[in-house]
């Protein structure tokens, strides 16, 4: 597993707020280690569940040895929030915000240059190692301990894919959501690297969209650097161009970022490309007995 | 976000980037009086409409006195334009912007738009302006100029001077495109845009830079904090059914096929597209619902999706997370109380809860055909069309 693993201690930075409080009890019962929780002004207080809240990061990474956040603050405070965890010094931060405008994720990407936190996100569901911790707003029970990562630019359609493994008895190592936004923490290549060295990963599915060239960088990438299998699928084949398709970053434009091109990228690599988003197990499956 | 291309130059008159003079008129009397305005002989009749390739579809005409400036208007508004960038379907002309001719010595391009790959915002220029840039980038990328912007530094003098040098400017003129580029990085940086382009920016006659046109589009995200921009929306630029839709907090785009599709989440509501069309079917239309589907967003979608007369059939896709199927079974029974839909509908559910709710489903007084697979479900409703 790569990312989250039973050393994993959790600050939820918007606790209090109605998102952060749901996932938090949600991440709890999963058996996550949610060792504290911010909200500017409500230092001192607890949550029902009896996680201790802070008023500043830095207070709860020392109060309790926190090494990893999870963002469900508001669009227009989340780039501040990333950048206060940054500046905590905390090896991981996942921000689910959906809506942060693309100006403040500029500044995000400057600030984070050099300095020691890797980000994923945001605009995603975060990220799982099943039975270790699960730290976002993905359905636990769908997924199975094992030895496949999966890497994805979706949410619901990640589910899709896991419970197709799930279903097959394939289990995952650690699943992330890098975001549907055009600026990221983490891409493809920076998550397969960390695969690629990973005892507990023996394959890897790999799901993009349209919009961008990450896939076909990651495709190039992988085809030198690469060990193991990989399976992928591109969603929106169908999808006109100049059309923003929900997320921020799912767009052709300018006859760049299209599916095809995508696929046909991947293919020259070498990766296996399921048509459907139905066959996303099955490949995998057929992979693995070989 | 959108805007039409004379907004474009109002924001640019409001930062300092030269532009002509001119105005924006609805009817051909509003023109004749922005033209008598103008201290000119030569006008121009440019169609206002969200899409490029106006020229060549016959949206842009020079008048060489004010009767003329009177006849293109009435042959411009109210006309249909196809344009690469339109659709088949093109769009109708209802605005126009009246501008004074300019003696055109070179024209070239500018534009700012994002760099994925660097997270920063990347400047841009070419002498091959009045181009598609597309082709241009795609057969002569050499010929595009670049310079990064260090975010929180702006854009710095001698990257604007490499710039202009590299436009072949020469002087004075070099002085002034280098203001230029600092007006419109003001005016980018200062109202969130996602994408700046002036195709052509021109030198005149007389050695001035000017932008001949403006493009500029917004960040949705950010719109919260732009009020002065989300004044500029025209909402008859965009689908009536998808203006309905986004006051429902729903993510809706109408496509030309008849299989209508209610997803939660955008990858999977993409990938349900494709999977219809790969069995042989073609979607009617992208909507995402979102993590809530409740009676009210269903109910909501039905009405989006039955709006569109192309439907035939329509493919109900939920993967339940943190909601749950039996809730969202319950919501799409009751959605189907307010909202009559007269034809085949599929649901498949996935997820928390998922056979409790085919189970309600199957019990209730509505014949809706149960799927269990992604692939059963695409399968379903292609054959439900074809019946």
């Amino acid at each position: 597993m790569i990312l989250v693993n039973n050393d994993t201690k959790l600050v939820v930075q918007g606790i209090t707020g109605s998102e952060g409080s749901f996932h938090t009890a949600q991440m709890l019962e999963y058996g996550t280690q949610v060792v504290a929780g911010v909200t500017p002004g409500k230092g001192g207080q607890k949550t029902d569940a009896g996680v201790p809240i802070f008023n500043t990061v830095e207070e709860a990474k020392d109060a309790t040895q926190a090494n990893t956040s999870v963002i469900f603050v508001p669009p227009p405070f989340a780039a501040d929030a990333i950048m206060e965890a940054v500046d905590a010094e905390l090896d991981l931060v996942i921000c689910i915000t959906e809506g942060i405008p693309t100006a403040d994720m500029v500044k995000v990407h400057e600030y984070m240059a050099g300095k020691k936190t890797r980000m994923v996100g945001p605009n995603c569901p975060g990220v799982i190692s099943p039975g270790a911790g699960k730290i976002g707003i993905m359905p636990g029970f769908i997924h199975q301990e094992g030895k496949v990562g999966v890497i994805s630019r979706s949410g619901t359609l990640t589910y899709e894919a896991v419970h197709q493994l799930s279903s097959r008895g394939i289990g995952q190592s650690t699943c992330i959501g890098i975001g549907g936004d055009p600026i990221i923490g983490s891409n493809f290549i920076d998550l397969l690297n960390l695969f690629n060295q990973d005892e507990g990963t023996d394959a890897v599915v790999m799901i993009g969209e349209i919009g961008g060239t990450a896939e076909e960088e990651a495709a190039e990438w992988a085809q030198k650097n690469f060990t193991k299998p990989i399976v992928a699928f591109i969603a929106g084949t169908t999808a006109p161009p100049g059309r923003r398709m929900g997320h921020a970053g799912a767009i052709i434009s300018g006859g760049k970022g299209t599916a095809s091109d995508k696929i046909a990228a991947l293919k020259a690599a070498g990766i296996a490309v399921s048509e459907s988003p139905a066959g996303i197990g099955e490949l995998m499956q057929e992979i693995l007995m070989k | 976000m959108n805007i039409h291309e004379y907004q474009a130059k109002e924001i640019f008159r409001k930062y300092n980037v030269p532009v002509p003079n001119g105005g924006v008129a609805y009817s051909a009397e509003e023109a004749l009086s922005v033209a008598k305005s103008l201290d000119s002989n030569i006008f121009v009749v440019k169609a206002q409409i969200h899409a490029g390739g106006r020229g060549k579809a016959g949206g842009v005409k020079i008048a060489k006195n004010l009767d003329e400036v009177t006849l293109y208007a009435n042959e411009i508004l109210g006309k249909t334009l196809v344009t690469h960038q339109t659709g088949p379907a093109g769009k109708t002309v209802g605005r126009l912007l009246v501008e004074e001719g300019i003696d055109i010595a070179r024209e070239l391009y500018m534009g700012i738009v994002l760099d994925r790959q660097t997270g920063q915002f990347v400047f841009m220029v070419s002498v091959e302006g009045g181009m598609e840039i597309e082709k241009v980038a795609a057969e002569t990328p050499e010929k595009i100029i670049k310079e990064w912007i260090e975010p929180g530094m702006g854009l710095q003098a001698f990257q604007a001077r490499k710039l202009a040098y590299a436009l072949g400017l020469q002087g004075v003129q070099v002085r002034e495109a280098v203001k230029f580029m600092f007006a419109l990085w003001n005016a980018f940086d200062a109202s969130d845009a996602s994408l700046v382009e002036i195709n052509p920016l021109v030198v005149t006659g007389s050695g001035h830079v000017m932008a001949l046109d403006a493009k500029m589009n917004f960040d949705d995200n950010a719109l919260y904090r732009q009020a002065d921009i989300l004044e500029y929306r025209d909402l008859s630029e965009e689908e009536a059914s998808e203006v309905e839709a986004s006051s429902y907090n729903l993510n809706y785009i109408k496509l030309d096929g008849n299989v209508g599709c209610m997803v939660n989440g955008a990858g999977l509501a993409m990938g349900t597209m494709d999977i219809i069309k790969l069995y042989g079917g073609e979607p009617a239309n992208f909507l995402d619902v979102g993590g809530v589907a409740n009676p009210d967003t269903v109910s909501n979608g039905f009405r989006i999706i039955m709006s569109d007369s192309n439907v035939k059939a329509v493919l109900i896709n939920i993967f339940g997370g943190i909601v749950r199927c039996d809730r969202v079974a319950m919501g799409i029974i009751l959605a189907l109380e307010k909202v009559k839909v007269n034809v085949p509908i599929v649901v498949r559910l996935a997820g928390t809860n998922a056979e409790e709710g085919a189970r309600l489903l199957a019990n209730s007084d509505i014949d809706f055909i149960v799927a269990t697979s992604l692939a059963e479900a695409a399968e379903k409703v292609t054959a439900a069309i074809k019946e």
